[in-house]
């Protein structure tokens, strides 16, 4: 309420015009550079900071919208799992953390899967909510990595997944440390049928989440300056008694230090992605191309549901779909003999 | 660090009866009675209080410095044990130890956390705290015991990974991400006890297994009760509401699905009887192993994974 809306009389007030739909925060603050932030411009940056390029969080529907082909993509529904398993209680219930989330987010838990192309390439991706719990990894993040992954054999589409968590919800105990190995066998499941399984490192990605699932990918890219670690870094400082450096724990550290493929922003995201599936889906391209179905790949699909044998090696597609790479493959193996003697040359 | 607060009555007790005993010998049967009478009320309160240990105190016989640990394990019920060394990418890490050996007959591979008995054996071996090294070990011997079909028996007993900074420079999270995926990937049978501690990450990292069983007063969490108070009750001091609500000990984990079997200690704790408490271990894993041999290398890892998957649905 203001002194316009209290004091000026009702058809007056219509003249002026209410403005209802002003957000209360017009402004921001960035948290690296201070540097004020018009909440119109940093939106169309997409959440990244126009002075200093700090990433800030984004939320998950704006992600999945500008990471997309056309911004289109379909939920999929997480399933419903048996919620406060263990009564947890501390200075809260458990029980009303979950509920007052869930009114926050209108989600039912931190995680969100959805399915659509990217650079027309078949993708699911399961991006975690920092805003519900700090995208704590509990049951019911565990089961939607594994409908994720499911989902994702099922399409026969790559797996993208995207941490955004502290770790795993200590509100359910050792169920919740059990979500380590379930999102391992979840992605596992991804990787067997020789479908790209990558991850998209976010701010922050610390404890059971770096530790599982989110550690084990075909390939990792990180968002500038997230960070990415297993211990927190106070109880690091308290352990070995050092200050460490500022960029300790920082994505670009994780790429120093051999942790990570690439260190992209947010706005190359989408066309990293779309070269890296275009790069590694073979495959289902070959297939695709040569059933013509328009990028159904059902067949593809049904021929590994059958089994391993012949119609499903790579080799065996390049055959049908592409016989002059293989003929190419051939002179390459035929020059090999005479590489190798330099090669160990080289090495000594 | 080996006096437990609970037991105080107990270690009275106990004082007196030694007293009692390097008295002189002029009333010695009259001593002897007295001893005696002393000595079954000992063991009646200890019966008592081990029968209803709270989650708190539980956790603090599991950290008991006392208790039979890796290596006692090991030199106990393996014959040829044979260590191995080394991640063959860095160092070799004494806080995770591992190599060959034979158990009831049979080649094993077998490893485990050891945190050591005396202040410079515990620095030797870090207090049981991995480094990457030691899960990258790890790795390694799970995998060539699935190269050579040898079945894997792992001990657990740990704080947790150690929070050091070239531990995360050299990939604390990755190092334990792959250990999961490795005990997922081998196709022999792997058998894990917890005998201490198991301290989360740095736990699961080799007890991702077939048959996961624990010792009667042992604790497996996602978090030490003291981190868990610190951060949902914003005090450390709170660690024993912690404790109990983590639902972190063995009677809760078996209640809950999350392990497949408790094996009880003797009475007043593994601390008290090492080699009684490693015979009752032994005999657990033996009945283990007959049930998981011979085994469809294919079937064991889906039933691994099946296993797993199945964790916290209704």
């Amino acid at each position: 309420m203001n002194w316009l809306t209290n004091f000026i009389r009702p058809r007056i007030r219509s003249i002026v015009g209410e403005q209802k739909d002003v957000p209360d925060n017009l402004w921001q603050k960035c948290e690296a550079c201070e540097g004020m932030l018009f909440h119109k411009e940093l939106k169309a940056n997409l959440n990244v900071c126009y002075h200093c390029g700090n990433h800030l969080a984004i939320d998950v529907k704006e992600r999945l919208a500008i990471m997309f082909d056309e911004g289109k993509y379909e939920r999929v529904p997480t399933p419903a799992v048996p919620h406060d398993p263990l009564k947890f209680k501390d200075s809260k219930k458990y029980a009303d953390r979950l509920k007052a989330s869930q009114a926050k987010t209108r989600e039912l838990d931190a995680i969100q899967i959805a399915r659509g192309t990217i650079g027309g390439q078949k993708v699911v991706i399961a991006a975690f909510d920092f805003a519900f719990m700090g995208g704590s990894m509990g049951t019911a993040v565990g089961e939607g990595i594994v409908k994720a992954a499911e989902t994702a054999v099922k399409d026969h589409a790559a797996l993208i997944v995207i941490p955004a968590s502290g770790g795993a919800r200590m509100q359910e105990g050792a169920l919740s440390l059990m979500q380590m190995p379930r999102s391992i066998v979840a992605v596992n499941m991804v990787k067997e049928e020789g479908l790209p399984y990558i991850v998209l490192l976010t701010n922050p990605t610390t404890g059971g989440v770096s530790a599982s699932f989110a550690m084990v990918g075909d390939i990792h890219l990180a968002e500038p300056g997230a960070m990415i670690g297993f211990a927190g870094r106070r109880v690091i400082e308290e352990t070995v008694r050092e200050t460490l450096p500022k960029e300790f724990q920082t994505a670009e550290y994780l790429l120093d230090h051999g942790m990570v493929d690439m260190v992209v922003k947010r706005a190359d995201i989408k066309e990293t992605l779309s070269r890296l599936l275009d790069l590694l889906m073979i495959r289902t391209k070959v297939g695709g191309a040569k059933l013509g179905n328009g990028g159904k790949n059902s067949n593809t699909a049904s021929a590994s549901k059958n089994g391993k044998p012949s119609g499903r090696g790579p080799v065996a597609l390049l055959k049908k779909a592409a016989p002059e790479i293989l003929k190419k493959k051939a002179a390459n193996a035929t020059s090999e003999p005479n590489a190798k003697p330099a090669n160990k040359i080289a090495s000594r | 660090m080996s006096q437990l607060e609970f037991e105080k009555p107990i270690l009275e007790l106990e004082g007196k009866i030694t007293e009692l005993r390097n008295m002189s010998g002029d009333s010695a049967l009259h001593i002897s009675d007295e001893v005696g009478k002393m000595q079954s009320k000992v063991s009646k309160l200890l019966t008592a209080t081990y029968s209803k240990l709270t989650p708190a105190q539980k956790v603090q016989v599991a950290r008991h410095g006392d208790r039979p640990h890796f290596l006692d394990y090991v030199n106990a019920m393996v014959t040829d044990f044979t260590p191995l060394a080394g991640d063959r990418n860095f160092a070799e890490d004494q806080a995770l130890l591992g190599g060959l050996g034979r158990f009831n007959g049979q080649s094993v591979v077998i490893m485990g956390h050891e945190r050591g008995h005396d202040t410079d054996t515990r620095l030797k071996h870090n207090f049981g705290m991995a480094r990457p090294e030691g899960y990258r070990k790890a790795q390694r011997l799970m995998e060539m015991a699935d190269h050579f079909q040898i079945p894997i028996i792992t001990l657990v007993d740990t704080a947790g990974a150690y929070p050091g900074r070239g531990a995360e420079e050299r990939g604390q999270a990755q190092a334990i991400a792959k250990s999961i995926e490795v005990c997922l990937n081998v196709k022999v049978p792997i058998i894990s006890v917890i005998i201490g501690e198991g301290g989360s990450g740095g736990a699961i990292a080799i007890a991702t297994a077939d048959r996961v069983y624990m010792l009667e007063h042992s604790i497996y969490s996602v978090i030490s009760p003291e981190g868990c108070a610190s951060i949902l009750w914003r005090s450390a001091a709170n660690a024993p509401d912690a404790a109990a609500a983590l639902k972190l000990t063995a009677q809760d984990m078996k209640e809950n699905k999350l392990i497949d079997g408790i094996i009880a200690e003797p009475i007043g704790g593994a601390q008290r009887h090492k080699a009684e408490t490693i015979e009752s271990v032994a005999v657990q894993l033996r009945a283990a192993l007959k049930e998981l041999t011979p085994w469809d290398p294919d079937a064991i890892k889906k039933s691994r994974a099946k296993k797993f998957l199945a964790m916290g649905r209704a």
